[in-house]
């Protein structure tokens, strides 16, 4: 089970990487949304991933038994998808913001915070 | 794989020991008190004429809370509060250590003379944005990244500050600010994705969160685990957050955009933070594979400080100069990092306390200088010493701090580090930091000499001369202060750093305050 979700986060990581090297936003952002996704697979996987026993400690035991599911990858996740699901809305209205403003969502055009061709300082007094 | 670290037999050792005293208080106070005054503010938020009368008392109290927490862990050295009474490395612990408290209490003081300083340069649409909401909330992630314990908080607090300057950077949204904050927050969310993946490795293997849990058990899996493929993804994801080269473009693309009391309050702290993170992470938690990368780290340090003053150089635009020295600091610290001696600690510590003040007070300066001298434009602006020869003259003492000149704070982190790196024979790592200062005297001196020396130039048009306003030249005045004070008299502060280091190459104290059941064992 474990080797067969590292191949999937590895195509999730693969298909992100793909989506951050285009220059239009709207791709960037599918990119963010899918390498969140991964990252949230990737630490599910690096607790112990079972679905046979429940992590519930039994009345007889003082600790969970190896063979149940660690309950604490799942808070972290819970975690992390609360953030990033936050950081995608904001993403998500800052490109749409700035393609009206901009009028383009390709980040090569967007160079009003760095206009091409800017004055160099001047050289003497 | 992940697993519980140690199976309980006796569940008492569950429970905390006993109520905490109130100074423990102090650890969390500082993220609680900006949590809630933050929410009050909102709350307020279309008040804007009461907002800054609650923010920026609400903020001298935060300085203080800092520095008597910085008082505590001074005289009794490291705390340790833990969340919900379940014992670490289970439970989520705030620990602060001399270089948490040191950051944490530096920083608070930065914040106090930007929130006095944005009520001046913030109007009423950015107060209607939400500046100050934002202002506390930035402050209660930059704390919280301080002062945890815990490796996954400070993923969350690295996030609660990003969200915040994410809302700052857009303060008032107008087109350059859209352009810069689309570049911002999409190589920062990348930054902060990437340190989340490390913490799940992170997690894979040790099986735990906890930094003091992590500091006993790295030295026994090492060997067996990939520890350098995840050190190198930390020191990835925070080289990133610390705008080191070659993932620095983020930096001057976005940092001349907005409100300058926000980019004073970015390029004083954000960047900060990385240099922290990679400070406890691979200083404190990794020191072996720190080792095993300092040649790198090296490379990465000069050529962060070289190429960052260059741009400097090269910019017309004031505030994207200073942005470019944001980046060269950053090179000069990284190069502690790399020396990774007691020594090379220190310095990074002290040179990113001064930065933190120094360059804060740049973008300050400049700001009102530019009311002055007419625009941030080199080409365009002059004559702000003919207007105003005290404020010239702040600026010109900023400016020798910054390049390191005598007897500003610039100098003493510099020459700690030169002689740390020529201790280990890297004299190429003490003379691109000579050079650095060398080329940053030229920058900031050609900023001085064509915006503040020379004479307005005669546009026809003179324009109207507002006199400046107070609590903004106060707030500079004060930062002013703090770096002059420390320049002249550096004893205190230095072996305060000494001492910051000394705990991060020998956590045993650190951990000791983590569990101290253990220790007794």
């Amino acid at each position: 089970m474990e080797s067969l979700l590292a191949i999937l986060v590895g195509a999730l990581f693969t298909v992100a990487i793909y989506l951050f090297l285009s220059k239009h936003i709207i791709r960037i952002l599918m990119g963010a949304a899918i390498l969140g996704n991964a990252v949230n697979l990737l630490i599910f996987t690096a607790g112990r991933v079972t679905r046979e026993v429940p992590p519930i400690i039994p009345a007889s035991a003082d600790a969970l038994s190896d063979a149940a599911a660690n309950p604490l990858p799942q808070a972290l996740i819970l975690t992390a998808i609360v953030i990033s699901f936050s950081f995608f809305a904001f993403l998500l209205v800052l490109g749409y913001r700035a393609f009206q403003e901009l009028e383009t969502d390709s980040s090569d055009e967007m160079r009003v915070a760095e206009p091409v061709g800017e004055q160099s300082p001047p050289a003497g007094y | 794989m992940a697993g519980t670290s140690k199976v309980l037999e006796d569940f008492s050792d569950v429970y905390a020991p006993g109520p905490l005293a109130l100074a423990d208080w102090l650890i969390v106070a500082p993220v609680v008190w900006c949590i809630l005054v933050g929410s009050v503010l909102l709350m307020l938020r279309k008040r804007t004429d009461v907002q800054p009368l609650i923010a920026i008392p609400a903020l001298g109290v935060l300085a203080l809370m800092t520095l008597g927490l910085l008082a505590h862990v001074v005289e009794g050295g490291t705390v340790t509060m833990t969340m919900g009474r379940w014992l670490p490395p289970f439970g989520i612990s705030f620990t602060v250590d001399l270089l948490g408290a040191f950051f944490a209490a530096t920083s608070s003081l930065v914040a106090l003379a930007a929130g006095i300083y944005g009520r001046s340069d913030v109007d009423e649409s950015g107060r209607r944005y939400g500046f100050y909401p934002f202002l506390m909330l930035i402050m209660a992630g930059i704390l919280g990244a301080f002062l945890t314990g815990d490796i996954f908080n400070l993923y969350v607090w690295f996030e609660v500050l990003l969200i915040s300057s994410f809302g700052l950077l857009v303060l008032g949204s107008e087109r350059k600010q859209l352009d810069g904050a689309v570049k911002y927050a999409f190589l920062n969310l990348i930054a902060t994705t990437l340190f989340l993946v490390a913490t799940g490795y992170l997690y894979g293997l040790f099986g735990t969160l906890n930094m003091a849990d992590i500091a006993i058990k790295a030295s026994e899996l090492r060997g067996t685990a990939p520890l350098m493929t995840l050190v190198t993804l930390y020191l990835l994801a925070f080289a990133m957050k610390a705008a080191a080269f070659p993932v620095n473009f983020w930096l001057p693309a976005s940092y001349h955009t907005p409100r300058l009391v926000v980019s004073g309050l970015f390029a004083g702290l954000l960047t900060k933070v990385g240099v922290y993170a990679l400070l406890r992470i691979l200083g404190m938690l990794f020191p072996f594979e720190r080792q095993e990368l300092s040649f790198l780290i090296a490379i990465v340090a000069a050529l962060t400080m070289i190429l960052g003053v260059l741009g400097a150089l090269a910019q017309n635009d004031i505030r994207r100069a200073l942005g470019f020295l944001v980046i060269s600091g950053i090179g000069v610290m990284l190069s502690g990092l790399a020396l990774g001696s007691p020594a090379g600690l220190s310095g990074a510590i002290l040179y990113a306390a001064h930065s933190m003040v120094v360059m804060t007070a740049l973008y300050f300066a400049a700001g009102l200088g530019a009311r002055l001298g007419g625009g941030f434009e080199l080409s365009s602006a002059g004559g702000v010493y003919a207007q105003n020869a005290a404020m010239a003259g702040l600026t010109l003492m900023l400016f020798f701090s910054v390049a390191g000149l005598p007897p500003f704070s610039g100098l003493w982190p510099k020459i700690m580090l030169v002689k740390a790196s020529l201790d280990v024979g890297a004299w190429w790592l003490a003379g691109s930091i000579l050079v650095t200062g060398f080329l940053t005297t030229i920058t900031v001196g050609r900023i001085w000499v064509l915006a503040y020396w020379r004479p307005a130039p005669d546009t026809g048009t003179a324009a109207a001369v507002s006199p400046l306003p107070v609590g903004a030249t106060a707030a500079l005045f004060g930062l002013v202060v703090i770096t002059t004070a420390f320049g002249v008299w550096p004893e205190p502060v230095m072996a305060l750093a000494q001492e910051a280091a000394r705990g991060l190459l020998d956590p045993s104290a650190y951990v000791l305050s983590v569990f101290p059941a253990e220790a007794s064992q």
